[in-house]
């Protein structure tokens, strides 16, 4: 193999795998260790860099840094990145002071977002303190979008939401409230700018089987019922429920109906446990609350009676692997009584109100022809971001969206070419503080990841605002944060040092390391001190060594970096370097006359 | 010297030997030494080589003498027996331990002061008495505890870290084991594992004394450029003269061996040294070839390494003094101490 080109800034950045994993490459292992410090609003700061919504984030993120995480692989299960993220979010004071500052000289440009959903509320977070003006429309009386609608308040309170929109809204966005966009064409003629749609996927998908709507008031579209018992429109259900498919939104409709009378709910999945869409966290709560989930049946029909719901008909099923798919097989039917039914089978983005002749392009599915990296359409000027532009994602991805949505918008209306990209950077700092000392808490915790504290189950339906979890406490958030293997800061190697006395080599604690004569990767893998077939992680090899011309190789893969191969290095070969990656933002970019402002890092 | 412990984490794929155990398993406490330190090669070489012999660390007795080398049985086979003896003076203790039980694996671990100077006597008396053991000397050529001095094994010429030339000739302990009739004479380096590992699992399976020098720089006071025990000297005149593959008792040899390149020797257990000779005109069971090899080499500067003496038919000295198989403790007590009666008896043989 070549020697690893560390100067490459993805690759110090893939060995931290959470920030790596994150969309939004939130730098998860720094904001960790300012909440081990107790610097609350330095770690808060430094994740709304990145995420914009800590506070959110750090209960209802989808977290995809916790299956990346490497204590996950060392050590089961992960370290409680997003709860830690509450910690720092709940702690963190007033914060104000710190937000960038508004330029009362406004730099004339004005750009409207359509939806005030996490996507726009990003772009309007990353472009005001440019001098932009943004009018952001919203068809709801309220801004936050799926945020506010969809997510039930015993998992997100209402004032966490409304005290992070009201960070951006109060650096001067234009809100319109209860203004729905219903022509793109007239829009356009206004004179904007720019225009960035985030109007989200609003529309949730029907179940047309018989019966359908034959008693139609007590069946019900899981995202639009979720809404009406957001605004309180809704705040009843029946005894029995039945909720029809096992995704995340399935989670919430068991569980707030629940909270509003319902004793009896069991969530519907065509598709066997192991194989359904939820995430395990959600699921676990949902089971917590005695809500049952029945696996393999398939809805067929809608039973009525004298006008009335009475249940539904599934056709029980069967899962084999035929050819590495999955086949199903029928085994027969199985009624189940409901007084309500809820369909929560999946959600799409909707378009009615864009024309199809202004230029933008749509694909054969109906959805808009979107760049993945600019996210403009294919009419210049006109972005999305969210789950308007590829279908339903998730929060973390709608704030990336939006991060990207907005240096584009900054470089197209200074004239610059969109498809340039800034370029990411990574920076190498020595941690060493002294001979055996470094500047970040080495030594390996051997801590269990911490459970997060619930209100009892006694106390927290009596109120649909209850929210459920507790947050971390000081004790288990101290815990919890030792458990962090600091991946960022770096084993860096310096070949031209090594007298291959192999001290780093047996010192290892995870056996990363080995010195051996160079080959192809499959051939190195398989002469590794411990097995290297974890292949999603990197090999680092180093160059020719001095005494026998043999390559240091290290493993990423399980390494805890504790430093101990460079507190065992004679001649300070390694070394333990803390790596900053370097994220592109809109006000890094030199676009136009903007004077991109200092922004602080914590 | 690092202040914190080694972390209990281990690779989640780590492999496990026969009875279950990880590498990780037959490791002792964190190392005190120097950091680059030969002496923690070796340690890790022993964790591996008894790892992969399937050897419970319970059944191990390490023995030591004084010096940084006589530190080490700490950090390996936690679980193990041992004795930390005064300087120079562990063959002694290593031979009434061995006589007490016979059945435990005994490793000496010594250096080149405790051995060659201090515990000279010591050293070939354990040797031409053939103690089952393993006797590793940690060799640096020079007083690595207090402050670099030269020690015996330091070659004429060689210079100390402040500029000081050796002017005294060196005693090198495999031509001394050769002299006075050790029955496995070897020499490897702690920077190749890869001869090393295999040379201490044939030396722990020998049925006698198996010494074993192991060339181990001192990277605080010795391993600078006018040094001949530094890293980058020794691998600049290393000359691997027999290679030995271990083969346990279980394994049956399947490479044919021809032309002599490739040599089987039994071991008492059933187990199989293999050398594979680097060196066509090498003969690692005639003492007098390998003597005169060794001579001739050393002229040149170079360092020859490998197992270059064995002999598995000499007798040890269990079998030389036709002592009982098991250990004393096991005897009952009316055996070991069989009263006054029998005493007056072995005392009239002799009046």
């Amino acid at each position: 193999m070549k020697p690893t080109d560390i100067s490459d800034p993805d690759y110090f950045h893939r060995v931290v795998d959470c920030q790596w994993a994150c969309p939004a490459h939130t730098d998860v292992p720094q904001y960790i260790r300012l909440i081990a410090q107790g610097r609350f609003a330095d770690a808060y700061m430094l994740n709304r860099e990145s995420n914009v919504f800590p506070g959110i984030l750090g209960r209802v993120c989808d977290r995809p840094c916790e299956p990346a995480c490497r204590r996950g692989r060392v050590d089961e299960k992960p370290v409680a990145i997003c709860r830690l993220k509450r910690v720092a979010a709940d702690l963190k004071g007033d914060i104000t002071q710190r937000l960038p500052p508004i330029p009362g000289q406004k730099n004339g440009k004005r750009i409207a977002c359509i939806g005030a959903g996490c996507a726009s509320l990003t772009v309007a977070n990353d472009l005001l303190p440019l001098g932009y003006e943004v009018v952001m429309f919203e068809k709801q009386h309220e801004p936050g979008g799926l945020m506010r609608t969809n997510i039930p308040a015993f998992r997100l309170p209402a004032e966490v939401l409304g005290e992070e929109i009201r960070l951006i809204t109060d650096m001067g966005v234009d809100l319109r409230l209860n203004a729905p966009i219903a022509s793109m064409k007239s829009l356009l003629a206004q004179g904007f700018d720019a225009v960035f749609v985030g109007s989200g996927a609003p529309r949730g998908k029907n179940l047309e089987i018989p019966g359908r709507y034959d008693d139609a008031a007590h069946v019900h579209i899981g995202i639009d019922w979720l809404e009406s018992v957001a605004f309180g429109h809704i705040n009843a259900i029946g005894r029995q429920v039945l909720i029809i498919g096992a995704g995340n939104t399935a989670m919430d409709c068991c569980r707030s109906s629940l909270r509003l009378g319902a004793a009896d709910v069991k969530v519907m999945a065509r598709k066997p446990l192991t194989l359904l869409k939820a995430s395990d966290w959600e699921m676990e709560e949902a089971l917590e609350e005695s809500v049952e989930i029945i696996q393999c049946h398939a809805p067929r029909e809608f039973v009525i009676e004298n006008g009335r719901i009475r249940g539904m008909n599934f056709e029980r099923l069967e899962y084999h692997e035929e050819d590495g798919k999955l086949q199903s097989r029928k085994l027969g039917e199985k009624f189940f009584p409901a007084d309500d039914i809820i369909l929560a089978i999946g959600q799409e983005n909707a378009f009615p109100w864009i024309e199809r002749d202004i230029g933008l392009e749509f694909d054969q599915w109906d959805v808009p022809l979107v760049d993945k990296k600019t996210m403009q359409s294919t009419r210049p000027g006109v972005f999305f971001g969210g789950d308007a532009a590829f279908g339903p994602e998730n929060i973390i991805w709608a704030v990336e969206h939006g991060h990207q949505a907005a240096i584009s918008i900054h470089k197209y209306c200074h004239g610059e070419d969109v498809g340039v990209r800034p370029p990411f950077a990574v920076n190498l700092t020595s941690t060493k503080m002294g001979i055996h000392e470094w500047s970040y808490s080495n030594s390996f915790d051997t801590s269990v990841r911490r459970l997060v504290p619930h209100v009892s189950l006694k106390e927290r339906f009596k109120k649909i605002s209850i929210e459920v979890e507790l947050g971390f406490t000081a004790e288990q958030t101290q815990v919890e944060v030792e458990r962090c293997l600091n991946c960022d800061i770096q084993t860096v190697f310096f070949a031209p040092k090594c007298i291959e006395c192999d001290a780093c080599i047996d010192v290892c604690p995870t056996a990363c390391l080995t010195i051996t004569h160079n080959g192809e990767e499959d051939d190195l893998r398989a002469r590794l001190k411990a097995p290297a077939d974890n292949r999603k992680q990197p090999l680092f090899v180093s160059e020719s060594l001095k005494q026998t011309g043999r390559v240091m190789v290290k493993d990423e893969d399980q390494c805890v970096h504790c430093g101990l191969c460079a507190e065992r290095c004679p001649t300070a070969a390694w070394d333990m370097q803390k790596s900053s990656v370097k994220i592109p933002y809109a006000s890094d970019e030199l676009a136009g006359t903007a004077q991109p402002p200092q922004r602080r890092r914590a | 010297m690092s202040f914190m412990q080694k972390p209990r984490v281990i690779h989640s794929k780590l492999p496990k030997n026969e009875l279950g155990l990880t590498t990780r398993d037959y490791e002792g406490s964190m190392s005190t030494l120097c950091a680059g330190c030969g002496h923690d090669s070796i340690t890790a070489a022993l964790i591996q080589a008894f790892w992969e012999l399937n050897i419970e660390p319970y059944k191990v007795a390490k023995m030591s003498g004084i010096g940084c080398s006589s530190k080490t049985p700490a950090y390996f086979l936690e679980e193990a027996h041992g004795i930390n003896a005064v300087h120079g003076r562990m063959p002694s203790i290593a031979t009434g331990a061995n006589a007490a039980d016979r059945n435990l694996y005994y490793l000496g671990v010594s250096g080149d002061g405790d051995s060659l100077s201090i515990g000279f006597g010591q050293f070939a008396h354990a040797l031409r008495r053939n103690i089952n053991m393993l006797y590793i000397i940690e060799n640096n050529g020079v007083y690595g505890l207090t402050k670099g001095q030269f020690s015996a094994s330091a070659d004429v010429g060689s210079k100390a870290k402040k500029g000081e030339v050796n002017q005294q000739p060196p005693i090198d302990p495999v031509i001394a084991a050769l002299t006075l009739g050790g029955s496995f004479v070897a020499r490897s380096f702690s920077g190749d594992k890869g001869q090393l590992v295999p040379l201490i699992k044939a030396g722990i399976m020998h049925n006698g004394f198996a010494l074993l020098d192991v060339l181990s720089p001192c990277v605080t006071f010795n391993d600078h450029e006018d040094s001949t025990k530094s890293y980058a000297h020794t691998r600049q005149f290393y000359h691997p003269a027999v290679h030995a593959d271990f083969v346990p008792q279980k394994k049956p040899i399947r490479a044919a061996y021809e032309n002599g390149e490739a040599m089987p020797v039994e071991l008492h257990d059933g187990s199989t040294v293999v050398l594979r000779k680097v060196s066509k005109d090498y003969n690692p069971t005639n003492r007098a070839h390998a003597y005169s090899y060794l001579h001739e080499h050393q002229k040149r500067g170079e360092i020859v390494t490998g197992l270059l003496y064995i002999d598995e038919d000499q007798r040890e000295m269990h079998d030389i003094s036709n002592t009982v198989s098991e250990a004393l403790r096991d005897l009952p007590y009316a055996e070991l101490c069989p009263g006054s009666a029998a005493l007056e008896e072995i005392q009239n043989l002799y009046r």
